[in-house]
């Protein structure tokens, strides 16, 4: 198979048995996962099920202690230190993996001492090298896109968390990411933003987007995923289309699970 | 009247020796203070170690202490005498450029330290989420912040090194306290001359002070 299909057949995102443990804990207990080009993904579970864990593996935030992560085909390398831990081999390849990965966090931790726009251009022009004046033209756009036009040359401690979130977004969207990792992008937020935020995050599911979404907001997780994957005490208890884990789940966990977030 | 008119040359030569004291002295201090903090920072206690050692010594002692044990101290060694740093060593003004540098980095780097930490970690997350390496989101994300954080504790530290320098005056420099000593004991009219110093020194604290004020408020939306 020459190179250009490979690399059309192979998941944008694969996991194989991912183990890692934090001390005694062990947090995720070998997970494997996979994510096709385009497709969404919604890891849902209660708290302590290792679901963030999981996300923060994808781009290495967190250092897996076993098993493998490939982005589109591209295994991450890793070694083992002298005192016997996980490292990743070639910091290099990971800050190159990092730049695939766009990711946006529970607390979009935007750079305070940046205005909004400055936040969006950095990357691209001090990580990809691009010129200012496309960067800041691309960042327009994208703040066009998610509704923060007038809001370009304003602090984060001057906007609302939804503002801030969506923010966020843009400044994860201008490094053009191929995968999106979103780690409970709604849960900071007052009830009355949140919609706000998953307008724009369904909007990029449509667009195509890959994406591999951490949330407790069942009701979005059921109409925009593709893939809806239960965690529960670090394994995967159960996967398939939402309407196969909303409408009728196998494991009894995760019957549990949802009806106690009322979604079953 | 006259006196004083006569002396005022030689003082405002002595204050601009005082300044230069201060821009040397600060510039250097601050360079070595960022590497200190790195040091001490660095999870490596081979490097981190001999860093706090360093700010422990010279927070603990005297500045004059240490301002003789390099003026005087140094020629002592032979070895010091050789060496290539000689030539600045037996100037009492790098001498005491020297030993400023030194005692405002100690105290530098504990402030810088903190700032570097205080920096929130879920934005050096973002960073690394967008691919940055270490040194560009030292020099991007963590420094830029942590300066702003220090501002008032550095504007300080900035007023207390030019006090520090009227020290330079016991090692024979004559610098703005030099100058003043050196016309009252000629003159017998101390006072005079010494309200006269001590207003420069206010004068040069009062333009610090305004500078550090105006940096605050520039950067207060960005907090």
């Amino acid at each position: 198979m020459p190179p250009s299909q490979a690399a059309i057949a192979a998941p944008a995102v694969q996991i194989d048995g991912l183990h890692k443990r934090f001390g005694d804990n062990e947090v995720l207990k070998g997970v494997s996962l996979s994510a096709a080009q385009g497709e969404v993904v919604a890891l849902i579970g209660s708290s302590g099920s290792g679901k963030s864990t999981l996300l923060r593996c994808i781009n290495l935030l967190e250092i897996p202690d076993d098993g493998r992560v490939l982005i589109q085909g591209e295994e991450i390398a890793m070694k083992k230190d002298r005192a016997g831990r996980a490292q990743p081999a070639d910091r290099r390849q990971v800050d190159r993996i990092r730049q695939r990965c766009g990711m946006v966090f529970q607390n979009f931790n935007l750079w305070t001492h940046m205005t909004v726009l400055e936040n969006i251009i950095e990357a691209p022009v001090h990580v990809l090298g691009q010129n200012r004046e496309e960067a800041v033209a691309r960042a327009e756009s994208l703040l066009a896109k998610v509704g923060l036009s007038t809001k370009r040359d304003a602090y984060p401690s001057q906007m609302s968390g939804g503002q801030q979130q969506r923010a966020a977004i843009a400044r994860m969207l201008a490094m053009g990411p191929q995968v999106m990792l979103f780690d409970e992008p709604t849960s900071a937020l007052d009830p009355e933003l949140v919609g706000e935020v998953l307008r724009v995050m369904r909007d990029l599911a449509t667009e195509g987007a890959t994406m591999l979404i951490v949330t407790h907001e069942m009701a979005f997780a059921r109409e925009v995923a593709h893939k809806v994957v239960f965690l529960h005490q670090g394994r995967i208890e159960e996967q398939g289309t939402p309407e196969e884990v909303f409408g009728n789940p196998k494991s009894e966990r995760c019957r549990q699970f949802l009806t106690r977030e009322g979604q079953h | 009247m006259d006196m004083i008119l006569s002396a005022l040359p030689s003082l405002l030569s002595g204050a601009f020796v005082t300044v230069q004291l201060v821009a040397w002295s600060l510039a250097l201090g601050l360079v070595l203070a960022l590497l200190v903090a790195l040091a001490l920072l660095s999870p490596n206690r081979l490097i981190a170690g001999p860093a706090a050692l360093y700010v422990f010594l010279f927070r603990s002692t005297p500045l004059l202490v240490q301002l003789f044990l390099i003026y005087y101290g140094a020629g002592q060694f032979v070895a010091v005498r050789e060496s290539f740093l000689w030539p600045l060593l037996r100037e009492p003004y790098w001498c005491a450029i020297i030993a400023l540098t030194l005692n405002t980095a100690a105290y530098t780097a504990e402030i810088l330290r903190g700032g570097i930490r205080a920096v929130p970690f879920g934005q050096i997350e973002a960073a690394r989420a967008l691919g940055m390496h270490r040194g560009l989101m030292f020099r991007r994300i963590i420094l830029p912040q942590a300066f702003r954080q220090i501002l008032p504790a550095y504007g300080n530290e900035m007023i207390q090194m030019v006090q520090a320098t009227s020290l330079a005056s016991t090692i024979t420099l004559m610098e703005l306290t030099g100058a003043a000593r050196t016309i009252a004991s000629r003159s017998f009219q101390p006072v005079e001359l010494f309200v006269i110093a001590g207003a420069i020194y206010l004068a040069m604290n009062f333009l610090i002070a305004q500078a550090v004020r105006w940096g605050e408020k520039r950067m207060a939306a960005a907090a």
